[in-house]
């Protein structure tokens, strides 16, 4: 199937006063169309400089990408001239982002930044854009579309503003669709919603979409594949249910026994002991190796590669998956 | 509208009153009538004439409620020095002055016009022009245009406006001799005296303008809203112009309604250096000359147009930010 | 928890180059200040009844006719050259006095006057912000009330009216600058007391018993101090010009006290006769130390401020 997303080898660095902070650090994952890839990690890995990196949306004071290769629906994205950068953003690709209530412009009202999203890559008029965004307005499940036009962003509820965000990703039809965490800041009644919206506008439309989250429980309902990340680099990738059935990187198997549902009544809540390292002093050899139960002497020394341990199913653990010399990768 | 107009100026009749009894208490309480009498008599006057004056000017009076029947044997228990003074503020029947034996509002009448003439052009002309340095600043952000800009800035904050003022008159007016140093001309004439002071302001007044500005727009700038208007593709000059501009203008109206009504006040350097017979210098000689009728009534206009000032600066949020409504 | 919190704030300032610099420039005035305010056992010098400083016995010089340029070796008087009695790095005022020395005299009055102020500002308000935010009801709605009038008087004219019932003077200046400032801080404590006042460490300290005024010094308190020391140091330079402004129009400290906004007064009828030294001596001390706690008190400020806090 036509890969719309590639990424090689990502590097994304923040070159600040106490050092340089390497947010992404050689990260290589892939969308093909009609599927939706789940990037999994706690705060801090990394996931969202991956996705912010993709539409070079990275703040250019501090960060920079410094090297790899990302390829959307074949076009090769970090070279391009900043205004065909523009020309992607919000037609080839789009994103929504983490909190709704301030991602909104307080002071236009939600049809001006809908038709905004229209018009700036378009040459729609004003009415016939007015239309299209009153469309997508009840596309995303919103009633009354043409009363909500005129609105403010303050006087919606935060799911609300949430579906107005999607509509507006998606009123250009894009291939791919970056949703970075959009269900975080809501509240666990209108999460389960917004997933749903989000799961059905994809099959309808059969974009790509690349959905970060730190929430097992939404991976397992929506993606097809996994990607796991740990510490700028992704430790474990796979299609979702073979990684739940049967994960290897013993990241992964912390991040599944932590999961409340898993212990007993009565006993301790599992937890990975140690802390997450920061991006600007990572440990030498697996970054996993101070917090790791089944750490060797290899693993305190050299990084281990992504290797495929079955199909479509990659892992970097020096005890589990083993080094070059065990599988082809 | 009109209800949250109405509401808000009542509920300002309290601090409105507040000031009429701070200043009544700094000029009757800790400066007896005697002394204020003998700053005003000048070389040392006799008992006679401090009495002829106290009495003249009412400070005889008892201070809060006056029982002893008048000429006419009356009692009017309202006849003192606090009801009298608070009369005289809140009924706007404002005094004479002691020294230029004129009455105040008459004074007033005739010494904004030339303050207005210095103050609504540099107003102007440093909103028109540090605005759009500011934006210019601001879609450079973090590059060496922009710390450049900012070290500038700190510098030019750094320098008095004194120094402008005098360096300023110094260059343009005796060296150059662009403009006249000195003086005032009622009607057309007035620019050429206006045009120096005007400028002067305005350039003493960039540095800290510009910053403030700046500041006010990296603060948008660094919002989510921006970041989504740049994952749609927006243009920065669109993000910048439409999305942060009008956001930015929220607190910068903070800023400059408020100090729409003491455009009338003047300034009072200005108007010392270069003989503007404007309200600053009317106060500044009042301070010099001891009249107290004129800087009590001076010191109560210019709380009554702060009070305005912020009445007007609520007003405007809810122009400006629909999240702001009429409670 | 403070000391980290101050160790990271000075780690933050060292990195910016121009305000270790302006920190420099600070000391060095301070300490022209200090060696103006260290008195020397009395030597009565003809009669004259005033107090001799270190700093007058390292830079006073002999008092000489009139006007003299800098570094001449002689002035002007009446249209007669006279000699010079010593060099003078900054020349002569129209008294003869050395402009230099005059100069270095203006650095413990901007000093003071940088400082005594805020302090007194930073008094009332930390005591009326700390009550105000932390009891809230008709304790808040009183404290509010004062200073929405005292802010509505314009702090000038509050200014000349309380000079006016004082006496000239430096401190009574101070004192004066001190009560008419407090407000806008006043604001700031208030609205972090209001936050502070709901955080878990405060509730928690409340569940472990202790009582109301434990809770405003060693728990309130320390977490509002940034907003004073950021406020007392930003407002040094505006004090220090305003100086110079009311000595200008004659509201300023009395004669005999160093002072540049008095030379820069004095001075400026000079430039129409090309007499340039006495009124850039006191321009250019006054920019220098401006300047340098500009610098300084901005990185204090970016090193303070919580929001940056992060890592």
């Amino acid at each position: 199937m036509e890969e719309i997303l590639k990424i090689e080898n990502l590097k994304t660095y923040f070159f600040t006063g106490e050092g340089v902070a390497r947010a992404v650090d050689g990260v290589s994952v892939g969308i093909e169309k009609n599927k939706i890839l789940g990037l999994v990690g706690e705060s801090g890995c990394g996931k969202s400089v991956t996705a912010l990196s993709i539409l070079r949306l990275i703040p250019s004071p501090p960060g920079r990408i410094v090297g790899g290769k990302i390829t959307l629906s074949g076009r090769e994205v970090l070279c391009l001239p900043e205004v065909e950068m523009r020309d992607i953003r919000g037609k080839l690709a789009s994103m929504i982002f983490q909190e709704p209530m301030t991602s909104l412009n307080p002071v236009f009202t939600i049809g001006t930044q809908i038709m905004e999203a229209v018009r700036t890559h378009t040459d729609i008029g004003q009415s016939k854009a007015r239309e299209i965004a009153m469309e997508h307005l009840a596309k995303v499940g919103i009633p009354t579309p043409r009363e909500r036009m005129s609105q403010y962003p303050h006087q919606l509820s935060g799911g609300m503003k949430q579906r107005v965000m999607i509509a507006m990703a998606l009123c250009l039809k894009p291939a791919l669709l970056i949703a970075d965490e959009p269900t975080t800041a809501l509240d666990v009644t209108i999460q389960a919603g917004i997933l749903r919206l989000i799961k059905d506008l994809q099959a309808e439309s059969g974009m790509a979409v690349l959905l970060i989250t730190h929430d097992l429980g939404v991976v397992a309902e929506m993606a097809d594949e996994v990607a796991v990340m740990y510490a700028a680099k992704v430790v474990e990738s796979g299609p979702c249910e073979t990684i739940f059935s049967s994960f290897c990187h013993p990241y992964t198997e912390g991040l599944f026994k932590s999961l409340p549902g898993r212990t007993q009544r009565g006993h301790k809540l599992y937890t990975i002991a140690g802390m997450v390292p920061s991006a600007l002093r990572f440990p030498p050899g697996c970054r996993f190796h101070p917090r790791c139960p089944l750490a060797i002497g290899k693993c305190r020394v050299d990084e281990p590669p992504l290797v495929r341990i079955a199909a479509g199913h990659w892992c970097a653990c020096w005890v589990r998956a083993g080094g070059v010399d065990r599988y082809d990768a | 509208m009109l209800n949250y107009i109405i509401r808000r100026l009542l509920l300002t009749i309290p601090t409105v009153i507040g000031v009429c009894l701070v200043t009544f208490l700094l000029f009757n309480v800790f400066a007896s009538p005697e002394a204020v009498a003998r700053k005003q008599l000048g070389k040392n006057p006799t008992k006679e004439q401090v009495k002829t004056w106290v009495t003249a000017h009412g400070m005889d009076k008892p201070m809060f409620f006056n029982f002893k029947p008048g000429k006419d044997g009356s009692i009017h228990p309202f006849d003192s020095r606090f009801w009298n003074h608070m009369g005289e503020l809140l009924l706007f029947r404002f005094p004479k002055s002691d020294y230029l034996h004129e009455k105040v509002s008459d004074l007033l009448k005739q010494k904004i016009v030339p303050s207005l003439t210095i103050t609504v052009p540099a107003f102007l002309l440093s909103l028109l022009s540090i605005l759009p340095i500011a934006l210019f600043i601001a879609y450079y952000r973090g590059t060496y245009i922009d710390r450049f800009a900012l070290f500038i800035c700190v510098i030019l904050m750094s320098i008095v406006i004194l120094n402008y003022i005098i360096f300023g008159q110094y260059l343009l007016a005796v060296v150059f001799k662009y403009f006249p140093i000195y003086g005032y001309d009622f009607g057309v004439g007035a620019w050429k005296f206006v045009f120096l002071p005007v400028i002067l302001s305005v350039a003493a007044g960039l540095g800290g303008g510009v910053r403030f500005y700046r500041t006010v727009m990296l603060n948008e700038v660094r919002a989510d809203y921006v970041r989504t208007a740049m994952a749609k593709g927006v243009s920065e000059e669109r993000i910048l112009f439409k999305h942060v501009l009008k956001n930015a203008m929220i607190p910068i109206l903070t800023v400059t309604v408020l100090s729409i009504p003491f455009l009338i006040t003047g300034s009072l350097l200005l108007e010392i250096y270069f003989g503007i017979p404007g309200m600053g210098n009317l106060m500044l000689n009042a301070i010099n000359n001891h009249d107290y009728p004129v800087i009590r009534t001076l010191v109560y206009i210019y709380s009554l147009l702060y009070i305005g000032g912020s009445i007007l600066t609520d007003i405007s949020y809810t122009l400006v930010d629909p999240r702001v409504a009429f409670e | 928890m403070a000391e980290s919190h101050l160790k990271i704030a000075v780690k933050r300032i060292k990195k910016d180059r121009l305000a270790v610099a302006g920190f420099c420039v600070i000391c060095l005035f301070a300490l022209i200040a200090i060696l103006d305010s260290v008195p020397l056992p009395r030597r009565d010098v003809g009669g004259v009844k005033w107090t001799r400083t270190v700093l007058d016995a390292l830079f006073q010089k002999e008092v000489e006719k009139s006007y003299s340029p800098p570094l001449a070796e002689s002035g002007v008087l009446n249209r007669k050259e006279f000699q010079l009695q010593s060099r003078h790095l900054l020349g002569t005022n129209n008294l003869g006095e050395d402009v230099l020395y005059n100069a270095l005299k203006g650095v413990r009055t901007a000093f003071i006057i940088g400082i005594v102020p805020s302090v007194i500002a930073a008094f009332f308000a930390i005591l009326l912000g700390l009550l105000a935010g932390f009891y809230g009801g008709w304790i808040d709605d009183v404290i509010q009330y004062i200073y929405q009038v005292l802010s509505s008087i314009p702090g000038i004219l509050l200014l000349i009216a309380m000079l006016m019932v004082m006496e000239r003077g430096l401190w009574q200046l101070c004192v004066a600058l001190g009560v008419t400032t407090w407000v806008g801080l006043c604001r700031l404590i208030r609205g972090e007391t209001l936050k502070v006042k709901n955080m878990e460490y405060v509730e928690a300290a409340r569940a472990l018993g202790a009582g109301d005024l434990r809770l405003l010094f060693k728990h309130i308190l320390p977490n509002v101090m940034y907003l004073v020391i950021i406020e007392v140091t930003l407002e040094f330079s505006s004090l220090v010009m305003s100086e110079t402004v009311l000595t200008y129009i004659g509201i300023g400290v009395e004669p005999g006290t160093g002072s540049w906004g008095r030379m820069i007064m004095l001075a400026d009828r000079e430039l129409p006769n090309a007499i340039w030294w006495n009124l850039t001596g006191a321009s250019v001390f006054l920019f220098v130390l401006v300047l340098a706690f500009n610098l300084f008190a901005d990185a204090l400020r970016d090193a303070l401020d919580p929001r940056l806090r992060e890592g």
